[in-house]
């Protein structure tokens, strides 16, 4: 028997190899990122605030006890910076990408991708898109029906003023965008944290402390966070609280692509600890 | 270490699970054919086929597989098909999309992995059950279903742990005539298996390891004759065996011989096989001895794990 693609027949390049690999990889493992009893809470997270703001869209509200759009914009950017990306994208994020391997170890089933000849490298990335794909649908569709929904009460006059001649669609892109750099980010420390933590809740709980804190720490010690760079992005800054320790915002030209680099950085750590896997749960 | 391209080779690889031992101090070099591992349960037979397979990495010593190590999956994989003795799959899958998907994750076109899963599922017999998710399988459904994926990229290299377990008779057979197939052409197959009468049918090689030492290995009559210490057991079935039996007590190495109840035969038992047989070559010429039968009777697979590893050595 002869393989095709050992003797070239189906072959055109290296590169084409593994981006089929990937995409291979992809489509299995984004079945598993979108169904399971496991992502209840995923959904929990995304679904929560947009449910919240659809009671606000029907419940009959007085225009006082609505507030005028600048109010609510306010109101957003504080549930944005707080709720959505120090706790909903976080938790969201630590459920779907330390479970990329863990799951599989718990199900024995990493075998399966360990015995095909794909790079470590190609399986690490594979499976991060995965989980970068369903971060993204549930977070920035979150994010983008959250906004809409904000205005919503407004009125279309309102919407059209504010969306097509205001800042409504550049804040939207804005928003969405952090978002999804956030799903980049923790989506990366928590693939690694996955993979050399058995219990990945302490790790990750020390984490959101640091993240927490960030706000009282020295200038230098904000820098070593992803929650400063995404809220140096936000485009509606919060005041800050009085224990505040005030930072320069990191300019976007900084930020964007030094998220991108520590993003990969971060992949090839994880790359190099998949490459020393071992498959330990069978009992000889 | 050889770096010969034909063979599988273990260098004077051991493997400790913390202070637990999985193998010690193996040297192998297993050419093509069909290559038998046997040994009780615990032996490190697992633990050397992850070895082989580079699920594990020695604590010492180097692996190749037909010239390529194992630190190279990526090139390892297209020579090497792995039926592990791991009963679990991903979830949600069809036995198609299960070996589809997997030759996917190897690079293959649509076409083309199409194409080859539904000829791997064909190879096992399992065509009828392909749309059918592969947790609703039956034990022996879910061991052929692993089969075709282990042969589903046309490995040269098939390395299979207990693959014949929960199979029914036919399907067996079946496999076993898969098995022969490959080795016929030219591939590598390494069984680990506990069912001996059919370890020693199909096996062009055995392999014996108990306790995480290599115990013996080799052609399973060559590593038989090795074993001085244990008379070889032969058995004739002729009219006249006692005359047999008189000439035999001659013979300085016959350590026992008994006359089979009915009177048709005797089995001797022998230090010196050969000289037994020239023997017997001229005791028919003298007697006109009429010979029904002359078969060794202890150079088999079970005879030898027996004589090596014993009732001891653990349950197989």
């Amino acid at each position: 028997m002869s393989n095709p693609l050992s003797n070239g027949l189906s072959i055109s390049s290296e590169w084409l190899v593994w981006i089929r690999q990937a995409l291979a990889i992809m489509r299995l493992e984004t079945k598993k990122s979108f169904l399971g009893r496991r992502l209840v809470a995923v959904y929990f997270l995304a679904l929560a605030p947009v449910v919240v703001l659809l009671i606000r869209v029907f419940a009959p509200l007085q225009p006082e006890q609505l507030g005028t759009p600048g109010e609510a914009g306010m109101v957003y950017a504080i549930v944005f910076q707080t709720f959505v990306l120090r706790f909903a994208v976080f938790f969201g994020c630590m459920s779907i990408f330390t479970n990329l391997f863990r799951r599989e170890v718990m199900e024995k089933t990493l075998h399966f991708y360990l015995l095909a000849p794909v790079k470590r490298e190609v399986l690490v990335v594979g499976k991060y898109f995965s989980g970068l794909l369903a971060a993204l649908v549930f977070f920035v569709g979150s994010t983008i029906a959250c906004f809409l929904l904000v205005y919503v009460p407004y009125g279309n006059g309102y919407m059209k003023e504010f969306f097509v001649e205001g800042v409504g669609m550049e804040h939207l892109l804005t928003y969405s965008s952090v978002t999804a750099m956030a799903c980049v980010g923790y989506g990366a420390v928590f693939l690694l944290i996955g993979l050399y933590f058995r219990n990945p809740i302490f790790p990750a709980g020390a984490l959101l402390g640091w993240e927490t804190i960030n706000f009282v720490l020295p200038s230098f010690l904000q820098k070593i966070s992803i929650v400063h760079y995404l809220q140096s992005l936000c485009p509606v800054p919060l005041p800050p609280g009085p224990l505040a320790i005030i930072s320069e915002p990191t300019s976007a030209w900084v930020s964007v692509p030094g998220f991108a680099g520590l993003t990969i950085l971060i992949i090839l750590a994880s790359a190099i600890r998949v490459s020393r896997l071992e498959v330990t749960y069978s009992a000889d | 270490m050889k770096t010969d391209e034909d063979r599988i080779i273990l260098d004077n690889v051991s493997k400790f699970y913390g202070e637990v031992l999985g193998v010690n101090r193996v040297c192998l070099s297993i050419p093509p054919g069909i290559t038998s591992l046997v040994g009780p349960n615990g032996a490190g037979k697992t633990t050397l086929l992850n070895l082989i397979c580079g699920l594990l990495r020695p604590t010492k010593g180097k692996v190749s597989v037909l010239g390529q190590t194992v630190e190279n999956p990526d090139l390892l994989y297209r020579k090497l098909g792995y039926c592990s003795q791991f009963d679990a799959f991903p979830k949600g899958l069809t036995g198609l999309e299960l070996i589809y998907g997997y030759l996917r994750v190897h690079g293959f076109r649509d076409r083309d992995a199409q194409q080859m899963a539904w000829s791997a599922l064909e190879i096992v017999n399992l065509t009828d059950a392909a749309n059918r998710k592969v947790h609703a399988y039956s034990k022996g459904m879910r061991q052929r279903i692993k089969l075709a994926q282990a042969i589903s990229h046309r490995p040269q290299v098939l390395i299979l742990d207990e693959p014949l377990n929960g199979l029914d008779p036919m399907a067996r057979a079946e496999v076993i005539a898969l098995f022969q197939r490959l080795a016929a052409d030219g591939a590598h197959v390494l069984i680990s298996s506990h069912i001996l009468h059919e370890v020693d049918m199909i096996s062009d090689r055995v392999i014996l390891i108990n306790n995480g030492y290599l115990v013996a290995e080799g052609n399973i009559r060559g590593v038989r004759n090795e074993m001085q210490e244990h008379p070889m057991q032969i058995m004739v079935r002729c009219d006249h065996p006692e005359a047999v039996a008189a000439k035999a007590f001659e013979l300085n190495h016959a350590v026992e011989v008994k006359v089979h109840d009915d009177g048709r035969g005797l089995l001797i038992r022998t230090r010196h096989a050969d000289q037994f047989y020239l023997m017997l070559n001229r005791i028919v010429l003298d007697c006109n001895l009429s010979i029904e039968t002359v078969a060794p009777a202890d150079d088999d697979v079970y005879s030898v794990y027996q004589y090596l590893i014993g009732t001891d050595g653990g349950r197989l």
